[in-house]
């Protein structure tokens, strides 16, 4: 993994319009963050996709266990009294 | 009057053939990186360059056909020149070289092109600053590009350092011309049209001296030599150039898909 040819992997989020958060759209090598924006502007916002990149270096994240995931998961299975299915939700909110 | 507007016509219309084939000639030139940049997201980067380049060569030769009154299209003025009718300056038509030469020329004429558009939005031709106006975004952007990397080359490596400091060396007599005010130029900044090249020089040198310096880069001497290839002088590159872009059309006319 630690290719010295390989520039290191950065992660991109894209803010599709105002209001919105910002949501991972994929990931690109860049040897540094601000070549990270430069590269993530011509590759994921070429049709007008976004108004604000994040740029977060890939070892900088830390992941679940997939071994771990029944116990991480497994237990909200049961749980729909955490689901607020018990409301109304008024039209005028959009983005909910 | 009328000989006085038809004159104005005739020089406009150079003058939109100058910028437009500048950005048409470089565009082409810089696609040639399709398929060997140093890596994808670098390829992809360049190619944007080079469309948002063919983009304004667009604008500008439709115009510059509107302007000719001969019914000719911007394919036709594209692909069925000679060379010697070419008017872009020699810079944009040297060959890409290494990665770092192609850089440091991106940063020459980016600079000037930036400096450019910036003063033609206040144009008094309205469709040419209507042009540089949306031309001056992109161009700010590829500059923003290239200058990055040249201060991650200049202020890189032992290796990279010398690279980019040989094509400096390399392409800077090129720049002489850029700034040569010729008759044409005159006229342009005379009826407001264009700005005045001492102008534009006077800024281009502001800003690429900072960047130089931050690249840790010298800054070659002036020579007195220049080229003419905005006079339709060119070096032996844009033929080359040419019969690439060219072919197609010239073998098959008015093909299309």
């Amino acid at each position: 993994m630690d290719d010295k040819r390989q520039w290191p992997l950065y992660e991109v989020f894209i803010r599709a319009r105002g209001g919105l958060d910002h949501k991972h759209v994929g990931s690109l090598h860049a040897t540094d963050a601000r070549m990270a924006i430069d590269h993530a502007r011509d590759l994921y916002t070429r049709r007008q996709e976004g108004i604000s990149i994040w740029v977060v270096p890939s070892a900088a994240i830390t992941a679940s266990d997939p071994s771990e995931a029944e116990a991480l998961f497994e237990p909200a299975r049961d749980k729909i009294y955490r689901h607020p299915t018990f409301y109304d939700i008024p039209d005028e909110v959009k983005t909910l | 009057m009328m000989a006085a507007a038809k004159n104005v016509a005739r020089l406009l219309y150079r003058y939109v053939l100058r910028v437009g084939d500048l950005n048409l000639v470089l565009g082409q030139r810089l696609g040639e990186w399709v398929g060997h940049a140093p890596a994808l997201e670098e390829e992809l980067g360049l190619a944007n360059v080079a469309l948002d380049l063919i983009g304004q060569a667009r604008l500008l030769l439709a115009y510059a056909g509107e302007l000719e009154g001969r019914d000719r299209s911007e394919d036709d003025i594209a692909f069925m020149r000679e060379q010697g009718e070419y008017l872009n300056p020699t810079l944009v038509e040297q060959p890409n070289g290494d990665f770092g030469q192609t850089i440091v020329r991106q940063v020459l004429i980016g600079a000037f092109q930036s400096e450019l558009y910036e003063r033609l939005v206040d144009s008094a031709d309205e469709r040419l600053a209507a042009i540089a106006s949306k031309a001056v975004k992109e161009c700010r952007y590829h500059l923003r590009y290239s200058s990055d990397w040249l201060v991650r080359l200049g202020d890189g490596t032992q290796e990279s350092h010398a690279r980019a400091q040989s094509a400096l060396e390399r392409l800077w007599p090129y720049t002489t011309e850029l700034f040569a005010e010729d008759d044409l130029d005159r006229e342009m900044a005379d009826c407001g049209i264009a700005p005045r090249l001492s102008e534009v020089h006077a800024a281009w040198s502001v800003r690429i001296d900072a960047l130089l310096a931050e690249a840790t880069l010298d800054r070659p001497r002036d020579r007195a030599y220049r080229w003419f290839g905005k006079q339709g002088e060119h070096s032996e590159h844009l033929g080359y150039i040419l019969a690439d872009m060219q072919y197609l059309q010239r073998a098959y006319p008015g093909a299309r898909w």
